[in-house]
């Protein structure tokens, strides 16, 4: 077995008893960047300078007897929208095209203190705006188990390197199911942290409310490592929870003995691809044979959620896009003979197409007159998604459900169909209206050998019951499969 | 009234709140630094960078909230304002839309000895903006200073309560010397520390409110009374030649002395509020309001009152002693010593400890005046031990030594003389030595009288009684 194909944790043993180095292992990934990149397209930028360099300062460090943490040369690649100090952060945008940040985000100045080595930044859809990494200005990324397919999105590099073993870990973001549902497409582990948990300050915000930065990885044990390692509060961050973080992998149990797992009926009803669904009650009845206790339960709300994600997310992302005016920092058109005309020519044409859609809904959503049609209606229905789920999770204590109601479709298939893109989202978005972490993890391929996801809702703060559902389901039933490329 | 119709003004007040550091960052909050050098990812709006919140900003506007009676709302949100400008790195301001931290308030306000009362609409908090820099050196660009990004302000909003400039005048000194009291803004006007908008209508006695126009750019108290007598009779022109009032922004022009039109109310912009998702709630404990109710001073328009009803002190005087914390510090611990009338304190802080500052540039803390020594000096001439111009040489060396008053008297040889046999034999050695005067007093020259008396202060070396002196001469001449 090449050590690129080896999970984070192995690997991380094998640094620490000295059996590899980080060197070898930072090589490694990089051959298998090199052989593969083509094909899948991952990364917007590789960074393999700097993290030799990184990988032989850790090596030395050990040598040295120093105690280093479980990352701790561990090649980890990043999301675009994730601010690295001193490397271009895109957001896989024209408008952005040749940003260098002059900070870090939090999460990264964590992820340095671990001793992790950078890969390079991974592709997404342009701001994390779209569900098939296709709305990119650099080039779409394709999905390493079929490469005519998309890996999903937003967070499609992130997804599709883990996959492709082009990154033994990564980063992404998820708004309204871009870690989750690129997981599910090609077949790794995702994980959305509750609201809070991971702090937002550097990440190039699209909707500050639903936001969050979490983990993917080959297997659950490494997602676990990863989430401890960026997860808790953040004095940068005032939406950042203030609470105990404990350390998810050390206590990871496969053990659902007792579990209350509800069902919910609306995630399981029309558009829900049949194989699909049949992948996701196996795996369900795999937990239940496993000791957990399985019940039907009721979301009636969840068919206005992909409504309401739509305004409340394109309402601030209007906003928070609003800064890229070619005044301060990235791109600025050539020609222009007023300030206005300034304004005009650089965003029409940084922008891509998806971005500005919805930045002219959210615009259109906030306006006066229309406010409280909108806006104010979608956050009354935010409120009660909240109080629904609120609801559930007295009588249960995960629930599960499909994380894509199909398995990936082909590149250009959906692009021309913005609705049909944004149906994808439909058993995601619920989580982050509400806040709340959940996690997908594969359950088995349909008949086309395409990955299914099973998505695992907690209330909040439960990261560590859903990574546990998910541990035991994956011990016996699951586990990553080797794309061939 | 302004040529028969009645004039309705509101003002929105920007201070400036003095602060250590930005409302959202940590960068320093200081003007006249060089150019982008107190700037950072976060108040220049970098992709990613996020706000945390200044408490002492909320501490700040919550004390301006009391000392203008409002209400405090113990918990509210704030909200993005959305436009865009380069002086705006976000491309929104955060401010605070439907719910201030303070509302429902008023002031008392004097002019010309009269009190009026005007309504606080609300108070909020948001941060400045930067500011954009035009000079023909800079070829063709204009550039940006974005050291005021972030700088926390409270807007002051108020009723449309005035009826002319000089109310509104009135009323933004008033403000002026709470925030200076408060110790929260440096008002310093001349680097926009205050800035105001002005609403102003017109209309006829017994008509309905006129259509305002709201004027911007107006930066001192002078420019705020020339911009509304300008904009109300700029209105009053056109509703005499028949024409109608736009609902409109204008911008005043203080080098020109006129207001021109910035955009109509069909141009006006759409801001859209929401609230702003990267911060929490603001949400004040009780104790934290009372608390801070607790630090408010008796602020200087209270002081003005009493001073003008119990002191019967002029307004210009009690005025000029209310606004300076320390004088009405002096003022008031004298005063509380209840033994002089106020105006035995009052002529020396308006006349010679005001001369004295204003000279040296001192503050009253660098004098060695306190109540103390103050009330000694005043006692000493209320009793007649000393002379008035005996008391103005003691004041000279008290300022600057701390030295006791009554060994003072002695040293300086100022002890007044009140002995009626030595003051008649001074006044019989002056009658028989200005023997013309005596005469010219006989034949009606009254002013004849004073120069006498001088001459007798000048026989005693300036230490006799100057009033039993009057009395003993006029008496002396009615028997010739």
């Amino acid at each position: 077995m090449e050590l690129f194909e080896r999970n984070a944790y192995e690997l991380s043993d094998m640094l620490k008893n000295k059996e590899i180095s980080s060197v070898e292992l930072t090589k490694s990934v990089f051959e298998r960047i090199n052989s593969v990149e083509d094909k899948v397209n991952a990364y917007v930028t590789l960074n393999e300078e700097n993290a030799l360099k990184t990988a032989e300062q850790i090596d030395e460090k050990r040598a040295n007897g120093e105690s280093l943490s479980a990352l701790a040369g561990i090649p980890i690649g990043i999301k675009d929208n994730i601010s690295t100090k001193g490397l271009r952060t895109t957001c896989s945008s024209r408008m952005l095209e040749n940003y260098v940040p002059p900070f870090n985000a939090t999460v990264m100045n964590k992820l340095e203190d671990a001793g992790v080595v950078v890969t390079g930044k991974l592709n997404m859809d342009e701001f994390a705006m779209g569900s098939s990494t296709e709305t990119s200005y650099f080039k779409p990324t394709c999905n390493p188990h079929a490469l005519d397919r998309i890996p999903g999105g937003s967070s499609g590099g992130s997804a599709a390197a883990v996959a492709a073993c082009e990154a033994v870990v990564s980063l992404g973001s998820d708004t309204g199911g871009s870690i989750r549902q690129p997981a599910s497409y090609c077949g790794v582990v995702g994980l959305k942290p509750t609201y809070g948990a991971v702090s937002r300050f550097g990440l190039v915000a699209f909707a500050s409310s639903l936001d969050q930065i979490g983990p993917i990885g080959k297997c659950v044990k490494d997602v676990a490592m990863v989430q401890s390692a960026i997860n808790g509060r953040d004095n940068m961050d005032a939406t950042s929870a203030c609470r105990e973080y404990t350390d998810l992998s050390a206590n990871l149990k496969a053990d659902v003995k007792g579990l209350r797992i509800g069902l919910p009926k609306e995630y399981f009803g029309e558009g829900i691809d049949n194989e699909v669904k049949t992948s996701v009650l196996n795996a369900v009845k795999e937990l239940e044979k496993q000791g957990a206790v399985v019940k039907e339960i009721s979301l009636p709300s969840t068919d206005y959620a992909l409504s309401a994600y739509y305004i409340i997310s394109s309402a601030e992302a209007s906003s928070n896009l609003a800064r890229f005016d070619g005044v301060r920092y990235g791109y600025r058109t050539e020609n222009y003979d007023s300030l206005i005309d300034m304004y005009e020519k650089t965003r029409s044409e940084g922008f891509g197409d998806e971005v500005k859609r919805r930045i002219m809904l959210g615009t259109f959503v906030l306006s006066s007159g229309f406010y409280d049609a909108y806006y104010g209606k979608a956050k009354l229905l935010q409120r009660r998604i909240s109080e629904e789920f609120n609801s559930a999770f007295k009588d249960i204590d995960v629930i599960a459900a499909p994380t894509v109601p199909t398995t990936a479709f082909k590149i250009g298939e959906n692009i021309g169909d913005p609705l049909k893109m944004y149906a994808t989202d439909i058993c995601t978005v619920t989580v982050n209206i509400a806040g709340l972490p959940a996690v997908s993890v594969p359950c088995g391929n349909d008949s086309n050998k395409l990955p299914v996801g099973l998505q695992l809702i907690g209330n909040k703060f439960t990261e560590q019951a859903l990574l546990n559902t998910a541990y035991a389901y994956e011990k016996t039933a699951g586990g990553f499969i080797m794309p061939k490329l | 009234m302004v040529r028969g119709y009645e004039v309705v003004i509101g003002l929105e007040t920007h201070a400036e709140l003095s602060t250590n550091s930005k409302i959202y960052c940590d960068c320093k909050n200081q003007f006249g630094l060089e150019v982008n050098s107190q700037v950072c990812p976060i108040c220049m709006g970098m992709p990613g960078a996020l706000p945390t919140l200044n408490e002492t900003v909320v501490d700040y506007a919550i004390k301006m909230g009391h000392a203008l009676n409002c209400n405090i709302n113990r918990v509210c949100k704030q909200d993005r304002k959305n436009y865009f400008y380069p002086d705006l790195p976000k491309a929104y301001q955060i401010s605070q839309a439907e719910v201030p931290l303070c509302e429902n308030g008023y002031v008392d306000i004097l002019v010309d000895g009269e009190e009026r009362r005007i309504g606080i609409t609300r108070i909020h908090i948001e941060e400045d903006a930067g500011k954009l820099l035009h000079s023909d050196k800079f070829d063709g660009c204009s550039l940006v200073d974005l050291n005021r990004c972030g700088v926390p302000l409270i807007e002051i909003v108020s009723e449309p309560d005035m009826r002319s400039s000089a109310e509104a005048k009135a009323y933004l000194e008033t403000l002026k010397s709470i925030l200076q009291y408060l110790d929260i803004c440096d008002c310093k006007m001349q680097e926009g520390s205050i800035r105001c908008d002005v609403n102003v209508s017109v209309h006829k006695p017994g008509e309905p409110m006129g259509t305002r126009s709201e004027m911007k750019n107006v930066n001192s108290f002078s420019a705020a009374v020339r911009g509304i007598d300008f904009e109300v009779n700029r209105q009053i022109d056109i509703l005499e030649n028949g024409g109608t009032i736009d609902q409109e922004t204008r911008r005043w022009d203080d080098v020109k002395g006129e207001s021109v039109s910035m955009r109509s109310k069909e141009d006006a912009q759409d801001y859209r509020y929401f609230p702003e998702p990267d911060l929490l709630t603001i949400v004040v404990d009780k104790d934290r309001v009372n608390n801070l109710k607790a630090e408010i001073p008796e602020l200087p328009n209270a002081k003005i009152l009493r001073y003008v009803k119990e002191y019967n002190l002029p307004q210009k005087e009690a005025t000029f002693i209310a606004e300076s914390v320390e004088l009405a510090k002096l003022f008031d611990d004298c005063l509380a010593k209840d033994k002089y009338p106020a105006k035995s304190y009052s002529v020396w802080l308006l006349g010679d400890l005001v001369k004295y500052l204003n000279e040296t540039g001192k503050n009253l803390s660098d004098t060695m005046i306190n109540a103390d020594n103050l009330t000694e000096l005043v006692g000493l001439i209320e009793n007649k031990t000393i002379s008035n111009a005996g008391g103005k040489k003691i004041f000279a060396v008290i300022l600057k030594e701390a030295k006791d008053v009554n060994k003072l008297v002695d040293e300086l040889g100022l002890a007044q003389v009140s002995d009626i046999g030595l003051l008649e034999k001074i006044a019989n050695e002056v009658l028989a030595a200005n023997e013309k005067s005596v005469n010219d007093f006989k034949n009606g020259k009254t002013n004849a009288l004073g120069f006498l008396v001088g001459q007798c202060m000048k026989a005693s070396k300036g230490k006799a009684n100057p009033g039993m002196m009057k009395e003993i001469i006029s008496k002396k001449l009615e028997e010739i």
